[in-house]
């Protein structure tokens, strides 16, 4: 079943560059739904690392109310972590990336196609279901929709920072760890202001000021990011 | 110098602060040398290598 | 002409050479002035008014910190290496992960010893010392990276990549930081520098800072010649180099 997914290389050559794009990312959309099974693990993730903050630390909600915006944060940055070491990988070993920097297309545009198919996959889905996590931690409803839209952005930004460690650790064995050792310091920005963010929507405060600097972070991140992973892969294929 | 080693009871800070920071310079110096001799030797036995082969 | 002399930076064996006839001027500098900043700071500046004797710890805790800025810096110079392929400047960022990451330790453990009297306690999570402990973090990220690789090309340009990246997060990441702390306002806030910071006390802070400047010099240009070698191939300049 893999096999032939990659077995069919892409028309790039003959294409726009917008379209080029599209290509890539629906082809991984396409693969990622064929192990239907593993697009549900962030989320499990998520909501495991969630639960271990009160059982270790309190059942009061009132207590948990005041660490759910780092506890969010934090579940929802170890868990975009855990599907980033995939990101290049199987198609730096079939040869797709290859094909990819040869294809005449930007590589840097292609990995950003890449990148935003992982947010999809991981990202919009925790920003989703992070209300419930929020709930359980005792966050009241009115901070919902902030928190989805901060969450959203947040870990559209940590998949941009992630990418570039993914495309510096390629090939490296149990190079898992080492990405995230790479991706953390760097996340930290988006992990004070998004959680900042978060303190100030729970308390029903305008939360405009963190969300324009955590979007700007994103903005940041999508033009530098898929460049720094792009030349990381062209240096993995010499 | 009593007073001087006393530090105005601030030894027990002030002194391991310089001990640690003299000792990093220290090892420093000692890394670059050791580093600079071992890459030495490398090359010569490399030539060796490559005299033998030539 | 000046641009002769900055291409002949790109040849190993004149870097190599000319490493060795510079060292000593960087290294007995440095000496000079790191003993006079520690003579001037030890024993000819007045004990400060509010943290007594204790503010001298600034005098190695200061130029340590900002060595780890510095050599971070030099290190992204390996950007040079990345866009023109030249050896020597990956050679300069290699030489330059070791001894930034130990200087950066030493600043937090001097810090904390610091911390210690003047907060009551060894850690606070003021700005500057979370700034430095992510720091550090880069520093072994950086260190790790390198490791990871058994080509020493592929070591050299991935780990550009990751300097890069670093340099330009640096000063985003000191800001988040420095943003974050003054919103929880944290009681005890350590006075490094105090606005009129006296004469006496002054001279010798610069001093040290100097001082480690040029011995930061001296050790990257041994550390250099050491680098250079293992990435070169070519016999005939380094037969006669290392008979020298």
């Amino acid at each position: 079943m893999r096999a032939q997914a990659s077995a069919r290389p892409l028309p790039l050559q003959e294409t726009s560059a917008l379209a080029a794009a599209g290509l890539v990312l629906a082809r991984d959309l396409r693969l990622a739904f064929r192990r239907r099974e593993q697009l549900a693990q962030p989320l499990a993730f998520f909501a495991i690392v969630t639960t271990l903050f009160p059982l270790s630390i309190t059942p009061e909600l009132s207590g948990l109310r005041t660490i759910a915006p780092g506890v969010l944060w934090v579940a929802a940055l170890l868990a975009g972590l855990l599907a980033l070491e995939f990101l290049f990988r199987d198609d730096a070993l079939d040869g797709t990336l290859e094909q990819y920097a040869l294809s005449g297309q930007s590589l840097t545009w292609l990995l950003f196609a890449k990148t935003a198919a992982h947010w999809l996959l991981t990202g919009l889905p925790l920003a989703v279901v992070a209300p419930l996590a929020a709930g359980a931690l005792g966050v009241p409803a009115n901070a919902f929709a902030g928190i989805v839209v901060l969450i959203a952005v947040g870990t559209l930004a940590l998949s941009l920072i992630g990418a570039i460690g993914a495309a510096l650790t390629l090939g490296v064995k149990r190079g898992g760890v080492l990405l995230s050792l790479l991706t953390l310091p760097l996340a930290v920005p988006v992990l004070i202001f998004g959680s900042r963010a978060t303190e100030l929507a729970i308390r029903g405060e305008s939360y405009v000021a963190p969300l324009e600097l955590l979007a700007a972070l994103a903005v940041l991140g999508v033009t530098l990011a898929p460049l720094a992973a792009a030349a990381a892969v062209r240096i993995s294929l010499e | 110098m009593t007073h001087f080693l006393q530090m105005g009871g601030y030894a027990r800070f002030l002194w391991p602060s310089y001990g640690i920071t003299f000792a990093v310079i220290a090892l420093n110096i000692y890394w670059a040398r050791r580093l600079l001799s071992q890459s030495r030797a490398q090359a010569r036995r490399r030539l060796l290598v490559q005299a033998e082969h030539a | 002409m000046a641009w002769t002399w900055f291409h002949r930076l790109g040849s190993p064996p004149y870097v190599y050479r000319l490493a060795a006839r510079l060292t000593p001027w960087f290294a007995w500098p440095a000496a000079l002035l790191i003993l006079g900043g520690l003579y001037g700071g030890l024993v000819l500046a007045p004990a400060d008014y509010q943290q007594g004797d204790g503010f001298r710890i600034i005098y190695v805790h200061a130029p340590s910190a900002w060595m780890s800025l510095m050599v971070y810096v030099t290190m992204a110079s390996a950007a040079v290496g990345l866009i023109w392929r030249i050896k020597v400047a990956h050679a300069v960022a290699a030489s330059c992960a070791p001894i930034g990451a130990s200087f950066t330790a030493a600043a937090l453990l001097t810090g904390m010893l610091w911390g210690r009297p003047m907060w009551g306690t060894y850690w606070e999570w003021d700005p500057r010392l979370t700034s430095e402990l992510l720091l550090l973090f880069l520093y072994l990220g950086y260190i790790g990276l390198r490791s990871a690789f058994e080509d020493l090309q592929r070591a050299d340009r991935t780990s550009a990549v990751l300097a890069i990246v670093g340099v330009v997060n640096v000063p985003i990441i000191h800001y988040s930081v420095t943003w974050w702390n003054s919103l929880h306002q944290a009681p005890s806030v350590m006075k490094l520098g105090k606005p009129e910071i006296a004469t006496a006390m002054l001279v010798p802070l610069l001093m040290m800072l100097a001082g480690f400047t040029l011995y930061f010099g001296a050790v990257l240009l041994v550390r250099l010649r050491g680098e250079v070698l293992r990435r070169e191939r070519s016999t005939a300049w380094i037969r006669e180099a290392l008979g020298a």
